[in-house]
Formats: C-alpha cells, structure tokens, sequence
C-alpha cells in the first residue's frame, strides 16, 4: 500500500512540474492572441487593452499562475480566446474523440501483437519470422504521415470509406444502428492508420522478450515435464516476458491523448490534436496548456498504471517492495 | 527386460562459426527396472548433454546424429512429437540441473506441480487439487499447503530441489532422470535428497539415471556405475566393483583424487593429492585413439591411433581401454 | 608469537523490515572469536545461513562489525578509518566460490591479474606485463592463454586464476571462501594442491570456508565449525575429527558425503 502512495504523490509531484513548465513556457513565448488583435485595424486599442485586463495578461507571471492552479483544482482549465469559452468541456468534447480513436487502436495493435509476436518468437530465426521481420521493418521506416496519406488516398480512389470526419452530414438523422456504423466506417481509416504505426514496434518487443524466454532453463525444464506447446507459450514463456511488455503497455497507455496528433489532422478527425495545434497558433494560451495537461495525466497516469500492473503481476517486486 | 537400453548413441553441437563438436561419441548402456545407474563425469563429459538427449529436449544448437534410445519398446529419437510430450513427464521425469532457475518465477509451487499433473492426466479441477497437495505432501511432510502458496525466489534450495523431484514423479513414471540433484545444496540438504531419492526408490519402485561428479554420492545408492570421460563410456558396471577397484586408468584416478577419508588417514592431511594430470580434451579437435591418452599414465603405443573398444573384466563389468584388450 | 589474525567477539548484525532503523535485527555473527597463527590455514567449517561470508567480509574489512574487534598483526584493523584501511587491504585478499562471476567475462587472463596493479598504482606499465606473467606462471596457466578471454578458460582455469589475482599485491593471508566447491573432484584436487604449494613457497596464511567437512580434514590445521552465527566447536583439526563435541558439528560431519575404499564394502554416510 505504501508503494502505492509514494507513487502517487510522486505522480502528483510530477503533474505540479509540468504544469509550472507548461505555464511559463506558454506565457515566455513571444507574442499573445491580442497581438493579432492589434493588428486588425477594426478594433480599438482601448478594447484590446480591456480584453487583456479582464484576462489578467497584463499582472505578473506567478500571480497568473496561483490563479490558474487555484481555478484548476476547482475543475476550470481556463479560458479559451479562440472559443470565446470555458476550456474544460472544449477539451472534454474533443478529448473523447481522440480516446474513442485510439482505445480502440490501441486494444486491436496488442491484440494483433501479443500472438504474432508469440508465434514468430517460437519460430525464431527461420523463414516465417525471417518474413514478418521484414514486413515490421519496412512498416517500421514509413513515415506515419505517409502511411495516413496513403490510406487517405485508397479511400479517394475507392470510395469505401470517407475521408475524414467524424460524421457524415445528415448524421442525426439517422437510426441509432445506422449512426453507429457511420462513425465506425469514418473511424476505421484513422484506426488502421494508428495500428499500422504502433504494430511494428509492439511485434518487436513482444518477440524480442519471448525469444529471450525461450532459451530459459525453466522453459526447457517444463517442456521435459511434458507440457504442451500452447500453454508453454502462453503460460509460461509469455507470462514470464510479461514484465516489459506491462512497462510498454503503460506508456501505451500514457499517450493515448498525444499519439495520435498526426493521424487526426491528415484525416480531419476532430480530436484533441487538431485543437492543439490550431491553439498554439493561435497563441490560445490556456488550452495549449490544459491539453498538455491531460496529455500529461495520462503519461504519468498510464506509468502509475503499468507500476501497478507489474506489482500484482510479478510477485518478486511484490516481495522487494514489502522488504524496503 | 531392460526399461531403457541406449545404443551407439552419438551427439554434437554447432558452435556459431560453424564448427561441429561432438559431445557424446557412441554411448552405450541399459537400465533394468528400479535400477538406480550412476552417472559419473566431469566438466565436458557429455553428462548433462546425455541427459537432454534421451528427451530429445537439446538446446537448438545440439543435433542427435546417429543411435537408437529404446524405451518400453519405442524408440525415443523416433516417435512422434506427441507420443514424446506424453512421455516426457508421463513415463519419464526429469530433473533438471540448478534448481534455482528450473522453476518458473512467477507462478505458485502449486500451480507449477498442477500443470505437470493436467499435462498428462484428465482430471476434474478438484481432484486436480487434491492430488497436487497429496504429491507436494509427500515431498514435504510439514508446511506442504504454504509451499503450495509460495514462488520459487521465495524458497531455499532444498525446498526448490524437493519441488522439482515432485514435478518429475507426478504422474508415477518408470524411470527418473536427475542431472546433479544436489549441486548448489548443503551437505544436510544433500543427504536429506539423496535419502529421499532412496525412498522413492522403495515405495514407487523407480528407475533412476543419477548423474553427478561427485563419486561419493553414488557410493551406497546405486546400483550400477557409468563412468563418462570425453562423450565415451570409460567404464561400466556394479557399483562396489567399480568404487572398489576401478579397471579404467581414468576412473582409477578419479578416485584417488578424493581427499582420504577423514576418520581414517590422518597422516596424509596437508600433503599433495595425486591429480590427473592436464585438462579435459578439447572435443572439437577430433583427435585419433583414446581421449584420456594424454593423461594416462598407463598408456600404450596404439592408444593413439585407435579408440579402445569395450572389453568385459568382469560380470557385467565392461572397460573402454586397450589394456585389457585381447 | 602474536597470532597473524586475532578476532575478538565479531558482532554483526543487519537490519530485518522494512527501512534501516527498523527495530528487528538479523544476527549474522554472535561473538565470533578465532586466531589463525602465520603460515597455517583454519578451515571454517558451517552450513549455509551460518555467518561464515559475512566473517569473511568483516575480516576482510568490506564490511563494517557492529562491534568486536579484527586484530590483524596486532592493528585493530575494525577501528580504523577508511584511509587506513585502504592501505590494510592488499595483506588480506579474497577468493570467491564462483570463478564465473567473480571475473569480467570479457577480459583477458592478463588484465585481469594486473588489475591490482592498476588499481593500487603500482609498477610502470611493463613492469606490470612481466609481474603479471609471472603471476600467471605461480599458478600454472600456460602462457599461451594469457590472452585469452576469462569466459574461454576452464573451469579450473578460471579459478587459478582468481587466486592469482589474489595474490597480485602479496598479501599475508587469503580468504577463501567455499573456493573449491563448485569444482570437479579431479580440479579440485589440482587446485588444493596448487593451494598447498603456494602456502609452503609463500608463507600464506588461509582462512579456508567450506561446508566439506572432507576438503577441511584434508586442507587445515585447525577447524572451527560455525553454527546460527556461532563458533559452537573449534581447536586443532585430529581433535575436532576423532571426537567431536557439538551436535552441529557432528551432524555435518555425518552428512559429508564420504567413501571408504575397502573392497566391496561401501559406506556412505
């Protein structure tokens, strides 16, 4: 119980930092969204030097700060230039756009990964894994962004699915089966477009550490006890490459919010990405800073996830952590 | 009928340059039921390698060449891929050697032992259970049920090595193959091992392949003696003639080697101990005539060109070595 | 004629639970006390769990005792400070169980027995080369394997080697703890002469640590056997063999395993 609490705290710790950080460099950068303002002849300067009383721009950094923290311990994020409204529930919206996307990847990249990492350790070295490391290679040196560009353009060309949105127009019309299969046919571009890029690398380590396992005494030990092929992969030499691959599955778990940037604005998915960039052009100061945030609770969130996963998993570290 | 006969058994390795090296050049023996046959040899003399190959259970880079390993009527290098899992456990246990890394880290005693019953037996979970706890019980007479619980790291070396031998006798085999059951063990540990080998041997009537580098341990369990020196058979034969009045030059050696035993000759404490002169051969060279040639300080003209054949000294006593050739 | 090492009730004790001021103790040593004269060996004779590693590092200065005191040629070398010990080091050397683990793999014969050299910064560079090859010689490893890599070496080899490096810095007295027992008989029996000839040529004091009641009987002068962090029974090795006192030391003795040679009858233990 006590690692879980210093590993808490350490988290919380970790979230103050990269706020602060996040916060001075957002306010250090130069230039602000009421400079854009200034330039636009139509509005007064008078009306900008309101606007940037009423938010606070013109008090200094660390009073800015105390209040912002003060405001997100209370739940608001801010207050979003751009939106002319509340930063929360902006994030919030686009947020579960992103998650819906990348869950979904995230749970069919393991899926995929875990058994053909499996199987090609078991076939170590000769032809059939000989192939499929080539093919996580290849895949491996493509650009994401052209592996996106790519399937944009199969959906052009074919027409099977549309090319980017969340919805299609007319979206509430339609039945509630109907509806689902309008968002499924628009996620499964981005979908396999994230898979696509993250496959390659779990099929790696997930084969990396099983081969590892494979040469293992107790391995051999239990195949001379008569135990069959399928549960000495799975039961055994998989359970036993568990623990970096629980490790690696938490930092899957960290960027469930910010790994998918890319895929989103090349196929115009309304998520968290798109809102992020288009603020940080904007100099949209506080949803720059609370979409860091929550991409930030999620990293340190998914650590803490695989340090708890790898404490129920493996029973050593359960005993090295009840000995400190 | 012998349970296990071994014959002309040859096996090499492939070293990552490419390079062959035999590890076990034409082995010969066989091993009646309930019979306990020592396996004595040294560092490279193929005894481990020995013990993997009757399972056909050789590291990827290990090839069984040639020879025949015959088992209750089948031979083993030949059945099929499932006739030889339901074996390996079912017909013959093993034990591996270090009992610290034999062992799965990270799943319960109890869940380990299961799964060699479920691998063999179609039991229902509850009697799965209950004859888990009856084989673990039998290993260890007090605090079986926490043994249960427990994971390896959480074990001494004893406990793991007795978990190990209830692993191998399971699911009641004929025959026990055990590579130095009791190498990293202390000396009370060891003979609480070996008496419980003796034990088993009683009770389930169990055949067992002992292989250690240790002639004394052998010395009053069992029952016959074969004595590996460079992947061949030196000597084979009864246990007391073999320990008593070794024929092979090598074995001879070996035992001189043993430091006196303590209760009787005080006199020699201190003093030099007659050795074996040089180093275990290099296999990969693949030299003509006998391999302990170099060594031997009986040896003869023709031991370098040929290899000795196999010459019987006594009843059932059989010697590898020119001198008693003819 | 003082005692080369005099150790006076040797109290160890490590920290049980959870952080290191946790209230529950482990007792490794109890009141440890032993004298070894020049030139002789005392074997160690105990089970595993029994303190004998931690009396080795204690000795050896590598560990710091709770309390009691390790005279070594009349210096409380416990009591001194860290400078000083460093300077007490090179006298008492060790020598591992595990040649495997106690030497870097990837190094050659070579390097590894001039590493003391290195480490103490003693000699020009070929002085050390020819020191080092002369070490190589002390021990009986060819030449030609000087450089060869420590994971190409025999077992035995490996071992010889570490006790070369041991004597890099001609220390008075050598620890050796369970040294030979993860060799084979025939090594072993090579090395304990090896062993034997070193302490005739160099005037070596051994501290010999085993749970082989047999290597003790044939190795040491004196035996003390050490039990739960005791030393229950010691004295001159014919006595502590024709008649032990102490159950620890009688039950260990029943349990090496042992073999007498009269024909056709076999005992074991």
């Amino acid at each position: 119980m006590r690692y879980f609490i210093r590993r808490a705290l350490h988290a919380v710790f970790l979230l103050f930092g990269v706020s602060l950080l996040t916060f001075l460099f957002s306010a250090l950068t130069p230039g602000n969204y009421f400079d854009e303002m200034r330039l636009n002849p139509q509005i007064s300067p008078d009306t900008v030097a309101a606007l940037r009383s009423q938010y606070q721009l013109d008090r200094p950094l660390p009073v800015r700060y105390a209040h912002w923290l003060n405001a997100v311990v209370h739940g608001q994020l801010g207050f979003s230039f751009t939106y002319n409204g509340p930063v929360a529930p902006l994030l919030w919206a686009r947020a579960r756009n992103t998650l819906l996307l990348t869950i979904t990847a995230t749970l069919l990249a393991w899926l995929v990964a875990l058994p053909l990492g499996v199987w090609s350790a078991a076939r170590f070295g000769r032809a059939p894994d000989r192939v499929l490391s080539w093919t996580t290679a290849t895949l491996l040196v493509v650009p994401d962004l052209v592996l996106a560009l790519g399937l944009l353009i199969l959906a052009v060309r074919t027409g099977w699915f549309p090319t980017g949105g969340l919805v299609s127009v007319g979206f509430d019309e339609l039945s509630v089966s109907h509806k689902l299969r309008d968002i499924a046919l628009h996620m499964t571009l981005p979908v396999v477009s994230l898979v696509l890029a993250t496959l390659p690398m779990l099929v790696r380590h997930v084969r990396a550490s099983v081969a590892d396992v494979l040469d293992a005494p107790f391995l051999r030990a239990a195949a001379g006890h008569g135990i069959p092929q399928r549960k000495l992969l799975y039961r055994y030499a998989l359970r036993a490459a568990a623990n970096p691959l629980i490790s690696l599955f938490g930092f899957s778990v960290g960027t469930l919010l910010s790994g998918s940037l890319l895929v989103e604005v090349v196929m115009s998915w309304p998520g968290l990405g798109p809102l992020l960039l288009e603020s940080i052009l904007a100099r949209d100061l506080y949803v720059v800073i609370g979409g860091v945030l929550l991409s930030m609770l999620f990293l340190v969130g998914g650590n803490l996830f695989a340090d708890i996963l790898l404490y129920l998993a493996d029973p050593r570290i359960r005993t090295a952590a009840s000995a400190k | 009928m012998p349970l296990l006969e071994v014959k002309n058994l040859h096996v090499s390795y492939s070293a990552r340059s490419g390079e062959v090296c035999p590890a076990l050049a034409g082995v010969n023996f066989d091993l009646g039921p309930g019979e306990i046959l020592g396996v004595l040899g040294e560092s490279g003399s193929g005894k481990s390698t020995l013990a993997a190959a009757l399972l056909r259970l050789l590291p990827s880079n290990g090839r069984i060449q040639k020879g025949l390993v015959l088992f209750e009527g089948k031979n083993l290098l030949e059945v099929s891929p499932q006739d030889l899992r339901k074996i390996r456990g079912g017909r013959i246990g093993l034990i591996f050697q270090e009992p610290s890394s034999s062992l799965h880290p990270t799943l319960q005693i109890g869940q380990q032992v299961s799964d060699v019953l479920a691998a063999h037996e179609y039991l229902a979970r509850r009697a799965l259970n209950e004859k888990t706890s009856q084989l673990l019980a039998s290993v260890f007479p007090v605090d079986a049920e926490r043994i249960s619980r427990s994971y390896p790291h959480e074990l001494s070396g004893g406990q793991r090595q007795r978990v190990l031998i209830a692993q191998a006798i399971a699911c009641g085999p004929s025959l026990v193959v055990a590579d130095e059951p009791t190498a990293s063990l202390d000396p009370t540990t060891q003979k609480e091992i070996l008496q419980l080998f003796g034990t088993l041997r009683q009770k389930l009537g169990l055949a067992m392949i002992l292989i250690t580098h240790n002639p004394a341990l052998l010395a009053g369990l069992a029952d016959r003696i074969l004595v590996l020196y460079a992947g061949r058979v030196a000597e084979i034969g009864p246990a007391a003639k073999v320990l008593s009045s070794a024929q092979h030059p090598y074995t001879a050696a070996l035992l001189r080697c043993l430091p006196t035993d303590f209760a009787e000759g005080q006199s020699a404490r201190k003093t030099r101990l007659p050795v074996i002169p040089g180093e275990p051969p290099d296999l990969s060279l693949h030299d003509r005539g006998c391999q302990f040639e170099p060594r031997c300080t009986e040896r003869m003209a023709v031991c370098q060109c040929d290899e000795p054949a196999v010459n019987a000294v006594g009843e059932l006593h059989e010697v590898s070595c020119f001198k008693f050739a003819g | 004629m003082q005692p080369l090492l005099r150790v006076e009730n040797l109290v160890k004790l490590y920290a049980a639970g959870r952080s290191a001021s946790s209230k529950d103790k482990l007792t490794a040593l109890d009141g440890v006390s032993l004298s070894i004269p020049s030139g002789e060996t005392l074997a160690l004779v105990g089970e595993s769990g029994s303190g004998k590693s931690t009396l080795a590092l204690c000795i050896a200065c590598l560990e710091p005792p709770t309390s009691g005191s390790v005279w070594f040629e009349g210096i409380d070398a416990a009591a001194l400070g860290e400078n000083q010990q460093c300077l007490l080091r090179p006298q008492i050397q060790l020598v591992f169980q595990d040649p495997a683990s106690s030497l870097n793999p990837r190094w050659t014969a070579l390097d590894i027995v001039s590493e003391p050299f290195l480490v103490q910064g003693r000699f020009t560079k070929p002085d050390r080369a020819v020191r080092a090859l002369q070490l190589l010689d002390l021990v009986a490893i060819p030449r030609k394997m000087a450089a060869r890599r420590a994971d190409e070496l025999s077992g035995g080899q490996k071992q010889r080697l570490a006790i070369a490096r041991a004597l890099a810095l001609e220390p008075k007295l050598l620890i050796l703890d369970e040294a030979l027992s993860a060799l084979d008989c025939s090594v072993q029996a090579q090395i304990s002469n090896l062993l034997l000839d070193l302490q005739s040529s160099l005037g070596l004091t051994y501290l010999f640590i085993t749970h082989d009641f047999a290597i003790a009987a044939h190795m040491a002068d004196q035996i003390a056997v050490m039990y739960q962090g005791r030393i229950v029974e010691s004295g001159p090795s014919e006595k502590i063999l024709s008649s032990p006192n102490h159950e620890a030391t009688r039950s260990l003795m029943a349990a090496t395993p042992r073999f007498i040679e009269t024909p056709g009858v076999l005992v074991h233990f």
